[in-house]
């Protein structure tokens, strides 16, 4: 790799001060003062039908503009889903409807002058339900008689097993040979099933809205999102409002993690601003939030694995029941990446299966959240590999090293298997899963330290660890594009679509086109995801931004390159070939006489041959390639309560070249916590009655500072030819090893496996109990004499 | 009814109803850092300094803070500022939401003049949460600041 001066260097990022200092900066700093404010009428049940719904005494309430209920918006099915178009999801969501299909499913809004009044009207507004039998267990949706989406009109946009009539919003199947014969023919098998919880996103800034009509009688949209095209898009086919009427901006956001790849308040406010012509404001509550955006979809995994005595995993057999609540967003994307992201670790197989069903049920929807699928199918694996390896006795380290995808090698899944739709073939150009497997053993000392130690009375230390992959973007689904335009004085703009929600895109994306033109990352002023200002992107998911937009930023400056060569070129009457590039200056190889780039473009602005340079390209990929991470854990844990720590979680991890090695360590460290939170205490739970529980940060634990004692994160050298300045993204990786790693160092410390998430003290305890007791009955102690 | 306060080393006075908020209060006064992330006192994204001492402001009654000295983030520019590049030189901003927040409790414990293990930070800053940075990077970022501060 050639010497850079910014890419993979040390760099600020562009805008840490001013959020620091407290500038305007994020959606509802820029609501106008004279907005109405907007509250949302939210479903007590589970699921019921609107019978009958009266505005009248809560529009008449002074200080009201408008009470919306379903009778007032267009009835177009659409999906909330912020992806490619058409979308993989079933259009099965009125903006409202008639009827309510979980707790917390919008009935209403009401805009009013202020908060106080729309929370006093929305007790005005009346409804009588027709309450029906809700479905809350997903084991028990396929086939139910209480039927969640009987409406007409809804309608998948290609196929994708949406049987709605069956409460199945998607079903996938695949095979690769013939799996149950290899499973018979196998040495060894094992057979397990796993369960993952809801997860919750939990970004710190809820999701927020604001939308006025401009002085070009526009609707301009404000939003935290992290698709402002696939918003504006879904906004214009469900509400009827053409396309070129509508602006959405997106300003900083306040992390994403998916849970804002998705249409939320958009459809009320937009509506309430279409019909009153002022402007109108919206901010979930944190109740809202956790009632009424997206959780992980939780998730059944069986999980069946074979192989040869000496541990050749010869069959994978996975089949998956996902829980997709009362929507289908993001229903079979999500499950096919629990497939399409984890089985190909293990690619030397003879077999492979992966198949399904994705069912609706009366809880909140489930929706994209990083890792999407991944970390769910990652569970399942990599506590499978290990309960595979004790079965052979083997290190299961060794039985990885053996059996893991490596560099120059592929999958027949990466063929078989998209997003929604069939895949990509790639093989593995960068793929350093070996280095990344070893020197985490080195960092965690796993050869001391696996599988425990006892370091007193109660207390263990032990290891656990897994492997994972990602992606970079959807090929030939997902776009990125950006302009580069020249300035006065030598200093550029950079116009992205690319959705920076917090991970830094904007500083990554101007470190590549600064480098490519041999400028300081100051000289790239960036602006990003406006739809009206800046060129398409498809946003920030799917570990896009770096691979797809940093590509097309790439390109840009290439491009931007040439034209300012040319354009040198001519201004000192030589040939381009002739003209040595030096970013600030051009440089006449002949006589070395020299031209600065603040004087070429002064010229080009004011005094000869007057012209913008502004180039635009665009990109989307030919493939995804995968990131790579080991992730391993040391926790400490008391034999008596089942309660732990985490004494330290090594990441080693794969993402080619670093744009900015201390953002990308942010990545993977904010992935890591999140991923620990899923592993260890975070979990979505709703009543009998479907109320949530978990409606707020009391009740629902994410980790805090003084729960992770210390992580340690380093990158493999590795560089990925299709990739810019040879990186491959980095946002989703990070969180997808916690789950199993806790799971392992569980099991290597006590010798129970935990086989639903998250691992409490308390399901380690039970399983403490039942293991003993078994032992107990047969008269035996475990097998390396340990009083447990 | 109306209450004098002064803000960031400003008198004020802010016509409020007897039962608004602070949080509210400074954001309709044009205090846009003040913002908040829950309304159970639980994330820490509201921090304001009350007399030097750190408070979540949705939970404070703005009638409460007659007489009182507020410090917003506003207040404390140079140092949020210096911290900032801490933060940069360590990758540990990221969406930001929970960073002003952050500067105040911060900028209050190097006003207390204490020496502090990394320990005892993580501890001190319990109270807020981040849900991008995995935490260590931040606190990383806060001792090379009070480091330096000394
Ligand atoms: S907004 Fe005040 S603590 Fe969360
Ligand atoms: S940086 Fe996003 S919450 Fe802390």
């Amino acid at each position: 790799m050639k010497k850079t001066k910014t890419v993979n260097q040390k760099v600020r990022s562009i805008d840490g001060k001013g959020i620091m200092m407290g500038r305007a900066a994020y959606t509802d700093d820029f609501a106008p003062k004279a907005a109405l404010v907007i509250k949302v009428l939210r479903s007590p049940h589970a699921f019921a039908r609107i019978k009958r719904i009266d505005k009248s005494k809560a529009e008449a309430l002074p200080g009201v503009e408008i009470v919306l209920t379903h009778e007032d918006f267009p009835r177009n099915p659409f999906t909330r889903a912020g992806q490619g178009y058409p979308e993989p999801s079933p259009h099965d969501k009125f903006a409202l409807d008639d009827h309510v299909r979980y707790v917390g499913d919008e009935i209403a809004c009401v805009a009013a002058h202020d908060e106080k009044t729309a929370e006093a009207a929305l007790k005005l507004i009346e409804v009588d339900y027709e309450v029906k039998e809700p479905v809350l267990d997903f084991e028990k949706a396929k086939g139910n008689e209480s039927v969640i989406h009987a409406e007409e009109s809804i309608h998948e946009m290609f196929p994708i097993g949406f049987d709605p009539e069956k409460n199945v919003a998607a079903a996938y199947h695949m095979e690769v040979d013939d799996v149950e014969k290899r499973l018979s023919e196998s040495e060894v098998t094992i057979e397990s099933s796993f369960y993952t919880q809801a997860q919750a996103h939990t970004a710190l800034e809820p999701h927020t809205v604001n939308a006025r009509i401009d002085y070009l009688n526009r609707l301009v949209i404000y939003s935290s999102t992290q698709t402002p095209f696939h918003v504006r898009r879904i906004l214009s086919q469900a509400l009827e409002i053409p396309l070129n009427r509508i602006r959405v901006i997106k300003p900083r956001v306040g992390g994403g993690f998916g849970g804002k790849q998705a249409i939320h308040g958009e459809m009320l406010a937009a509506m309430v601003t279409m019909k009153t012509k002022k402007p109108s404001r919206l901010t979930y509550t944190r109740k809202e939030v956790f009632e009424a955006t997206y959780s992980r979809h939780p998730m059944r995994i069986d999980m069946r694995l074979g192989a040869t005595k000496d541990g050749r995993i010869t069959a994978i057999d996975c089949y998956g029941l996902s829980d997709t609540g009362a929507y289908g967003e993001h229903a079979l994307t999500v499950f096919m990446v629990t497939g399409s992201k984890v089985l190909p670790l293990y690619n030397k197989v003879d077999a492979v299966r992966f198949h399904g069903d994705i069912v609706y049920t009366n809880r909140m929807s489930s929706g994209a959240f990083r890792g999407y699928g991944a970390v769910q199918g990652n569970y399942a694996l990599e506590s499978a590999i290990d309960m595979l390896a004790e079965k052979l006795g083997m290190d299961p380290l060794a039985l990885r090293q053996k059996n893991m995808i490596a560099e120059g090698e592929s999958s027949p899944i990466f063929e078989i298997m998209g997003e929604g739709t069939a895949g990509t073939a790639m093989n593995m150009e960068s793929c350093k899963l070996d280095y990344c497997v070893k020197r985490g053993m080195e960092l965690i000392g796993y050869k001391d330290k696996y599988p425990r130690q006892e370091i007193g009375k109660n207390k263990l230390r032990s290891v656990g660890m897994a492997i994972a992959m990602q992606g970079s973007g959807i090929p030939y689904i997902d776009m990125g594009a950006a302009t580069i335009k020249l300035n006065d004085d030598g200093f550029y703009n950079l116009l992205v679509g690319a959705t920076d929600i917090g991970q830094g895109s904007d500083t990554i994306l101007a470190q590549i086109a600064a480098e490519e033109l041999g400028v300081d990352v100051e000289k790239m002023v960036v602006y990003s995801s406006d739809t009206d200002l800046t060129p398409f992107d498809a946003g920030a998911y799917a570990s896009s931004t770096t691979y797809v937009s940093g590509n097309a930023v790439w390109k840009a400056a290439k491009t931007m390159k040439e034209r300012l060569i040319a354009e040198a070129a001519r201004s000192l009457g030589v040939e381009p070939e002739d003209i040595e590039f030096q970013g600030t200056s051009f440089k006449n190889k002949k006589d070395d006489e020299e031209l600065t780039l603040s004087d070429l473009s002064n010229t080009l602005f004011y005094n000869d041959d007057q012209k913008q340079l502004s180039v635009t390209e665009s990109y989307y990929g030919t493939k995804s390639p995968p990131p790579f991470m080991a992730g391993f854990v040391e926790i400490e844990i008391d034999k008596e309560t089942g309660e732990y720590e985490v004494i330290d979680y090594v990441s080693v991890v794969d993402c080619g070249v670093t744009i900015n090695p201390k953002l990308a360590q942010g990545q993977i460290e904010g992935g890591v916590v999140q991923g620990l939170g899923m592993a260890m205490t975070e979990d979505v739970k709703i009543a009998a009655n479907g109320k949530l529980i978990t409606a707020d940060f009391l009740n629902y634990k994410i980790p805090t500072g003084k729960d992770i004692r210390k992580l340690t994160t380093e990158f493999a050298e590795s560089y990925e030819k299709s990739g810019p300045y040879g990186a491959k993204s980095v946002g989703e990786i990070g969180i997808d090893t916690p789950p199993a790693a806790i799971a392992n160092a569980v099991y290597n410390a006590l010798g129970v496996r935990i086989k639903s998430l998250p691992v409490t003290p308390e399901k380690i305890l039970s399983a403490l109990k039942e293991k003993n007791g078994k032992h107990h009955m047969m008269g035996m102690r475990s097998h390396d004499g340990r009083n447990l | 009814m109306k209450i004098e306060t002064v803000v960031n080393g400003h008198k004020r006075i802010f016509d409020i109803t007897p039962d608004e908020l602070l949080a509210d209060t400074l954001k309709r006064y044009d205090y846009t850092s003040v913002r908040k992330g829950c309304d159970t006192t639980s994330c820490g994204v509201c921090t304001i300094l009350v007399d030097g001492s750190p408070v979540p402001s949705c939970a404070y009654l703005t009638a409460r803070a007659e007489g009182k000295e507020i410090t917003t983030v506003e207040g404390i520019a140079e140092e949020a500022e210096r911290l900032a590049e801490h933060f940069g030189d360590e990758g540990a901003d990221q969406c930001g939401f929970c960073n002003p927040g952050i500067a105040l409790s911060v900028h209050a414990l190097k006003l207390s003049r204490k020496s502090f293990t990394e320990e005892n930070l993580r501890h001190y800053l319990v109270g807020h949460l981040c849900r991008c940075s995995g935490y260590q990077s931040q606190i990383k970022a806060i001792q090379r600041y009070l480091g330096d501060a000394k």
